[in-house]
């Protein structure tokens, strides 16, 4: 009946002890970053549709995506989401879209994927309520995607 | 009247009964596993250090000579063996009655000062409190929950905090056994676990402090003693008391043995 | 207390992987503080993860990534000692950065 995960002790044994604040601009290579944009509107957009809309279409569901959530949730606060693409199937992906349906605004986050970076993305992202959640990748201006249920449950008092 | 007292209550007591099921094994393993071992708690340990070698108060001290029980300034495995008694203050302590004695003494600073916010709010980043928890509990990583019990006064505290466990009271005539004396049961998904077993208080006992998933900083044990007492609708339960004390005292000793693995991360 | 991330890249045969934590509130701007006030909205919006200065992966993100968010990557062309940094900036344009040695 133990809830803990992992002690923070080992993942911090895990980490470099680094924690520097320096100025970010130092490090941004500005040219390769001259092209890029905030998708402003995708990220402010309502409902799926106009999410879709926003990023050029309606996606093809696509088995080269391989889009891993949990079925079910212990908190909707951090779920994780891992994206990983099957080279033989999809050769190369540009972008990577990680949307959750039912969330105020269903794109929660972007990848830019430069050449020689594997199409893989891991993070946590917050859900709403049990929906689908979306891995949308652009190949060439094309849209493919994968769909995964999670299931998001209320809490009991906290373990 | 009486009626409608024994009518509602037998109303609270079935949808209770309703509540706590069976729990569904492995139910959130894959969650967890997915959730890997990238706890943001190493954030708060930091933040910790830094308080702990901070000057503060009106002597301007830090707390680096503070005495958790092992002499002053020890810091590894010095939670494991809380609560404890303390000479220089004639009772038994948990780690935040002890933080606080510290405080008070080394920093000068008042009750008041230190009871204003202990714990973190809704959208508050964390507090003194919390991160000192964090820092100190991880350098007991791997340490063994080893409470004394050799005095009369660590033995009443465990007494008491069995008496509490088991006590019931307030508008749901709940106690702490009331969700938390049975194993391998539920309430919603969450598994409830049975606190006055070794096996239960260990898995519990072991794992706090923990990093909250759902409020995004660190809780201490005492804030765990108070959610559930708030849980069960009693009196807010004060930091350091001695009922916190006693309620820590008694998960902590029928944990013995196990091996602390905290901060840990929670739902 | 924002700002700092936490970075570990380990080769893994062909590739670095690269785990980073970033502490950052992620607060979406629709909840309320327990006084009832509303908490505004505070997340990062931008990622760059670097090596050797060359950018090998770039993210817009929304307020609905999690707090203290965890960022996972892999990519091709790294090696043991190689830096790797990791830089973000959020909707108040305050920034946070890490760097560690591939491992």
């Amino acid at each position: 009946m133990n809830h803990s995960i992992q002690s923070a002790g080992m993942a911090r044994r895990n980490f470099l002890r680094l924690g520097a604040f320096v100025a970010a601009t130092a490090m941004l290579p500005a040219k390769l970053l001259a092209a890029m944009v905030r998708p402003a509107d995708a990220f402010t957009a309502t409902g799926l549709d106009s999410t879709f809309a926003q990023i050029g279409g309606i996606p093809e569901l696509h088995d080269g995506i391989i889009f891993s959530t949990p079925d079910i949730a212990e908190n909707g606060a951090v779920v994780p989401v891992k994206v990983e693409i099957d080279g033989n199937k999809l050769p190369k992906v540009d972008k990577i879209y990680v949307m959750v349906e039912k969330n105020p605004n269903p794109l929660s986050a972007m990848f830019n994927v430069p050449a020689g970076t594997k199409p893989y993305v891991e993070t946590r992202v917050k859900v709403a309520q049990t929906c689908n959640l979306y891995a949308v990748v652009d190949v060439d201006g094309k849209l493919y995607m994968a769909a995964k249920e999670t299931k998001v449950t209320l809490g009991g008092c906290g373990g | 009247m009486g009626m409608t007292i024994i009518k509602s209550f037998t109303f609270t007591m079935s949808v209770l009964t309703a509540m706590i099921v069976q729990a569904q094994e492995g139910i959130f393993d894959e969650y967890r596993e997915m959730m890997g071992d990238d706890n943001p708690a190493v954030f708060v340990i930091d933040e910790g250090e830094e308080y702990w070698f901070a000057p503060a108060g009106p002597k301007q001290a830090t707390l680096a000579e503070c005495d958790l029980g092992l002499g002053p300034g020890v810091l590894e495995g010095a939670y494991a063996y809380l609560p404890r008694y303390f000479e220089d203050a004639g009772r038994v302590m948990d780690l935040e009655a002890r933080l606080e004695f510290c405080m008070v003494e080394l920093q000068g600073r008042s009750r008041e000062d230190i009871h204003a916010k202990p714990y973190s709010l809704r959208g508050d980043q964390g507090t003194e409190m919390e991160a000192l928890a964090a820092f100190i509990v991880d350098q007991s990583s791997a340490v063994a929950v080893s409470p004394s019990q050799d005095r009369p006064e660590e033995r009443a505290m465990y007494a008491l905090g069995e008496e509490l466990f088991y006590y019931r009271a307030g508008p749901h005539d709940f106690s702490c056994a009331t969700c938390h004396e049975q194993a391998g049961m539920r309430i919603r998904l969450q598994d409830l676990a049975n606190l006055d077993s070794h096996e239960g208080a260990a898995g519990a006992y072991t794992s706090w402090p923990a990093y909250r998933i759902s409020e995004g900083v660190v809780r201490t044990m005492g804030w765990r003693m108070r959610d559930c007492l708030r849980q069960q609708r009693l009196p807010e339960l004060v930091m350091g008391s001695p009922a916190s004390v006693a309620l820590q005292t008694y998960l902590a000793v029928n944990a013995a043995g196990a091996e602390l693995a905290a901060p840990g991360l929670k739902r | 207390m924002a700002g700092k991330i936490r970075i570990r890249a380990q080769q893994q045969g062909d590739y670095t992987e690269v785990k980073a934590l970033m502490r950052h509130p992620m607060e979406t701007g629709l909840r309320k503080d327990q006084a009832g006030e509303p908490i505004p909205a505070h997340f990062i919006e931008e990622v760059t993860v670097t090596h050797k200065g060359n950018v090998v992966m770039h993210a817009y993100w929304g307020a609905a990534v999690s707090a203290n968010p965890f960022l996972g990557i892999q990519f091709e062309g790294g090696a043991p000692g190689d830096e790797v940094a990791v830089v973000w900036t959020d909707n108040k344009g305050e920034t946070g950065e890490g760097t560690t040695k591939i491992r």
